[in-house]
């Protein structure tokens, strides 16, 4: 039944911000902390015990994967409320956070990468490869 | 007749809305294959026209709520609101492959935590440089540095107004734009040649659909490694963001 899988993912989400919650006010936080993360990992550790245990048929699977399929679109829509007007008065720091942000972080990945063995467990390595 | 048809609107504006943004992403789609042959995803156009169609509404309306607030669309204020936005985010997780996501190893979470906190820095940083200075909206434009995903869910945990909510949002997305358009330019200098380093680039790269379209523009056999590692990203960042990162800059800006 897809209501099943609909009401596992309520569940996560319904604890997962109930634990925010709950953390939040034990850490003196008059906020949420981390409850979508809280639910996140619920639902993965829920999904490895229901699969483990042969309980997660592909009814109950769909109830959920439609809700995370309509993630982009639930974006757009939230995308689409913003007070775009006000934030357009910040002018470029949206534009020179986000360069400043993908520089810094390309260096680090061209560093990480620059330090891998070459050759070492290449699962394309099985197929010829033109070397450029 | 037009009366008719504007009240059948107003009285399901939910399914109005999902009827519109549809319509968007279908035109995105278009737009994605026409115009950026492919380049640019259609999601991240779709988003470009939501926020245009929020800045929009916010002129003609003068609210804070952007396109909800045109009593014609007021159902998107309900579709992309946070109840539904932390539901289909939460799905997502579902997604997640456990034991490929072992396979990941250390480099992955070590790529995932640097590309979480080196953005956070990053984006935090600038707004305070263009006066943001207090704790909420710089961490917010920090989160939204992450991904812009991240941005919203951190700003409405710590009590974020709109406006830094969209400049967050803002910075995510054009993030995200520019990771999709620059990778496949810059494959060779990031070594994106095995799934080792298109795992590290998912880690730090961050946004799920820059990381995709932008792998998948490279080599397409880099894909599902880079957005195994991508995936996390949000979940990560909107655990990390309203919490840990929060508190930290709260603790070094007093």
């Amino acid at each position: 039944m897809i209501i099943y899988g609909t009401a596992l993912l309520a569940l996560c989400h319904l604890m997962g911000i109930f634990l925010g919650d709950l953390l939040g006010s034990l850490i003196g936080v008059k906020a949420n902390v981390g409850g979508v993360g809280i639910a996140m990992l619920l639902l993965i550790f829920l999904r490895m015990q229901l699969e483990a245990r042969n309980l997660l048929p592909k009814p109950t699977e769909s109830g959920v994967i439609f809700w995370a399929a309509m993630y982009i679109p639930v974006v757009i829509a939230m995308a689409a409320q913003q007070n775009v007007v006000a934030a357009l008065r910040g002018g470029p720091v949206a534009v020179l956070a986000a360069i400043a942000t993908v520089i810094i972080c390309f260096f680090t990945i061209s560093l990480i990468n620059r330090m891998e063995v070459p050759g070492a467990a290449d699962p394309f390595a099985v197929e010829p490869e033109v070397t450029p | 007749m037009m009366e008719i048809f504007d009240k059948a609107i107003r009285a399901n504006g939910l399914i109005a809305a999902f009827a519109c943004v549809g319509f968007t992403v279908w035109i995105s789609g278009i737009l994605s294959k026409r115009l950026t042959f492919g380049r640019i995803q259609g999601s991240a156009i779709a988003i470009l026209i939501g926020l245009g169609l929020a800045y929009w509404g916010g002129v003609v309306t003068g609210g804070q709520k952007g396109l909800a607030d045109i009593s014609l669309f007021a159902g998107i204020g309900l579709m992309g609101g946070s109840m539904m936005r932390d539901f289909a985010i939460v799905a997502t997780a579902f997604e997640v492959q456990p034991h490929e996501a072992k396979k990941a190893g250390l480099i992955g979470v070590i790529a995932l935590l640097l590309g979480t906190v080196l953005p956070f820095i990053a984006g935090a940083a600038i707004a305070w440089s263009f006066g943001y200075t207090d704790v909420v909206s710089m961490t917010t434009i920090g989160a939204g540095a992450v991904t812009y995903i991240v941005g919203p869910v951190t700003g409405a945990a710590i009590g974020a107004s709109s406006d830094v909510m969209a400049l967050s949002i803002a910075t995510g997305l054009i993030k995200a734009i520019i990771v999709m358009v620059s990778t496949p330019v810059l494959a060779k200098f990031l070594r994106l040649k095995t799934p080792r380093s298109a795992m590290v680039f998912g880690g730090l790269a961050g946004t799920v659909s820059g990381v995709t379209a932008g792998l998948a523009a490279t080599d397409r056999r880099l894909v599902p490694y880079g957005a195994l590692v991508a995936t996390f990203h949000t979940g990560l960042g909107c655990l990390l963001g309203p919490s840990v990162l929060y508190l930290a800059t709260k603790a070094l800006m007093g």
